[in-house]
């Protein structure tokens, strides 16, 4: 583990460097989060049906999604983009130590790293706003351990993402179909309590909604702390199946992998 | 007319590059009809769950999304070079274009033409039949032809966008992100009428980058929602937004110092 640990603190604090972009970054989220914000208003003045959640907790999920926004894998690892494709990747390959593994650090660094830079400053702008309105102390602690099977599930995700690269080089084309299915599927677009029927059944079961819905529903109060336990067990689930496919997808990757040498 | 030369010989260089990788190709494209496809998934579902939005229906939000969704995907298609015109900079490689006699946005615009992003334009086309075709007595010859101008001048908009964040690039390679607040943004605003937002957002929209003029009022003519005629003449904002935008980078590329070898 000792090596791993190693991995994940390097990359953690390369990634901690980037302040200016997270900064851009901010405003171009913080301009996003007011767009879905007005449509929901609009929305929501546009009926008197009851809906399964209200406009505050439509609103308050809103600003946590983009909070959390950086904690998606938006698109392979680029490094391991560039090893697999000049073939470097055989130098990985030569470490003493599991290859997926050693991926799986780096992409929970990356995953984590950024989100603390920018959640932060988002969640202080968005409560001083009065736009997120937080569940008790219970909901908060639930939501909070849901968060972190949500970086995990996430980093085996992209772990997972990075290995079809053995099989199609330039991976631009899955990855993107990727990132646009997660985010309609995890709540990012539209609050999954509010989607209809037939998504909503479709999207309960899907990995999808562990990264996001699970821990914005719990930290807005739409689902009562108590319901973190099963919510426990449906995203160790996913995050034992994704880590399984990724190892076994990797080892046939690994077995069709030709270096060229020179 | 020579430029008009240059031009079509640089993108049909692209164009060839970019058929070399079919498979990948024929991915991104798919990739990028999946995305603006589960964004209208999402305004189905809104829809589905809401049952209208301010009194307008599925098919007249349909029209705005259109609307905005090929104007976009053709910006981006045609103004890549703008898009990417930071790491021109910051590689060097724009002093090379310096060096030749030919004009420069030229050869900028011809760096690159996005035939990925057809994916973005079909669904968007379809989306914008389809609305269309919803509307009362059918399209007629006049509204298809508001909506063909409206998408031009939305296209001149989103390429002086391009224009315009490029030519922060001069000063600061890094703040770019800011940028696609306008662009990403502002395609995604652009997708529901004007008229649902906060009124100093639709007039940011309209006055400051016109993006209202080239979609949201010329929906409202071609849904019938008002009779006047000036809704003919907004998309107008749009060229003069390119306009602006290309006077910019030009500005920009006179106070340019190449950061040397």
């Amino acid at each position: 583990m000792r090596a791993e640990r190693g991995i994940f603190a390097a990359r953690f604090r390369a990634l901690l460097q980037y302040r200016a972009a997270a900064i851009a970054g901010l405003f171009t989220q913080a301009f996003w989060g007011g767009i879905r914000m007005m449509i929901f208003i609009a929305f929501y003045a546009s009926t008197d049906q009851p809906m399964p959640m209200t406009l505050e907790q439509t609103i308050s999920y809103v600003w946590l999604g983009q909070a959390f926004l950086l904690l998606f894998p938006f698109r392979a690892d680029p490094d391991i983009v560039a090893m697999i494709r000049d073939g470097s990747v055989a130098f990985e390959l030569l470490r003493p130590r599991g290859l997926w593994r050693l991926w799986y650090a780096r992409a929970l660094a990356t995953r984590i790293a950024p989100v603390l830079l920018r959640c932060v400053p988002m969640l202080i702008f968005a409560t001083a706003t009065g736009w997120i309105q937080w569940a008790g102390p219970a909901g908060i602690l639930a939501g909070l351990s849901a968060l972190l099977l949500a970086a995990a599930i996430s980093a085996a995700l992209s772990v997972l993402m990075s290995v079809t690269l053995f099989w199609t080089i330039s991976g631009e084309g899955i990855n993107t179909m990727m990132v646009s299915a997660m985010f309609l599927l995890s709540g990012m677009i539209v609050p999954l309590p509010l989607m209809p029927e037939p998504l909503a059944s479709i999207v309960a079961v899907l990995p999808f909604r562990a990264m996001g819905d699970v821990p914005f529903r719990l930290l807005t109060g739409v689902m009562p702390a108590g319901a973190v336990f099963g919510e426990w067990i449906f995203q160790l689930a996913w995050l034992a199946g994704l880590i399984v496919l990724g190892r076994l997808l990797l080892a046939m990757g690994l077995r069709r992998l030709v270096v060229q040498g020179g | 007319m020579r430029e008009t030369g240059v031009y079509l010989r640089l993108i049909s260089a692209s164009l060839r590059s970019q058929l070399q990788y079919r498979a990948s190709l024929v991915m991104l494209t798919l990739g990028h009809l999946v995305i603006t496809a589960s964004e209208m998934v999402a305004i189905w579902a809104l829809f589905a769950r809401f049952g209208s939005l301010r009194g307008w229906r599925l098919e007249e939000v349909a029209l705005c999304y259109g609307l905005v969704n090929v104007a976009f995907a053709a910006g981006e298609m045609f103004g890549r070079g703008f898009d990417v015109f930071d790491r021109l900079i910051r590689s060097g490689q724009f002093d090379r274009y310096l060096l030749r006699p030919r004009s420069l946005a030229v050869q900028v615009l011809g760096l690159e033409m996005r035939l990925s992003r057809i994916g973005r334009m079909a669904q968007g086309l379809a989306v914008l039949a389809w609305a269309m075709a919803s509307l009362p007595d059918g399209p007629n010859f006049w509204q298809v032809l508001l909506a063909g101008w409206a998408i031009a001048g939305g296209l001149a908009l989103f390429v002086g966008l391009f224009a315009a964040q490029a030519t922060v690039a001069f000063f600061s390679p890094q703040s770019l992100e800011v940028a696609n607040a306008f662009t990403y943004g502002g395609n995604e605003a652009a997708q529901y009428p004007m008229s649902i937002y906060a009124d100093w957002f639709g007039k940011f929209f309209t006055f400051v980058i016109p993006l209202a003029c080239v979609t949201y009022y010329p929906a409202l003519t071609i849904l019938g929602r008002t009779d006047a005629i000036w809704p003919w003449f907004a998309p107008l904002a749009g060229v003069v937004f390119l306009i602006g935008g290309l006077a910019a980078w030009q500005w920009g590329v006179r106070r340019y110092r190449s950061t040397g070898s």
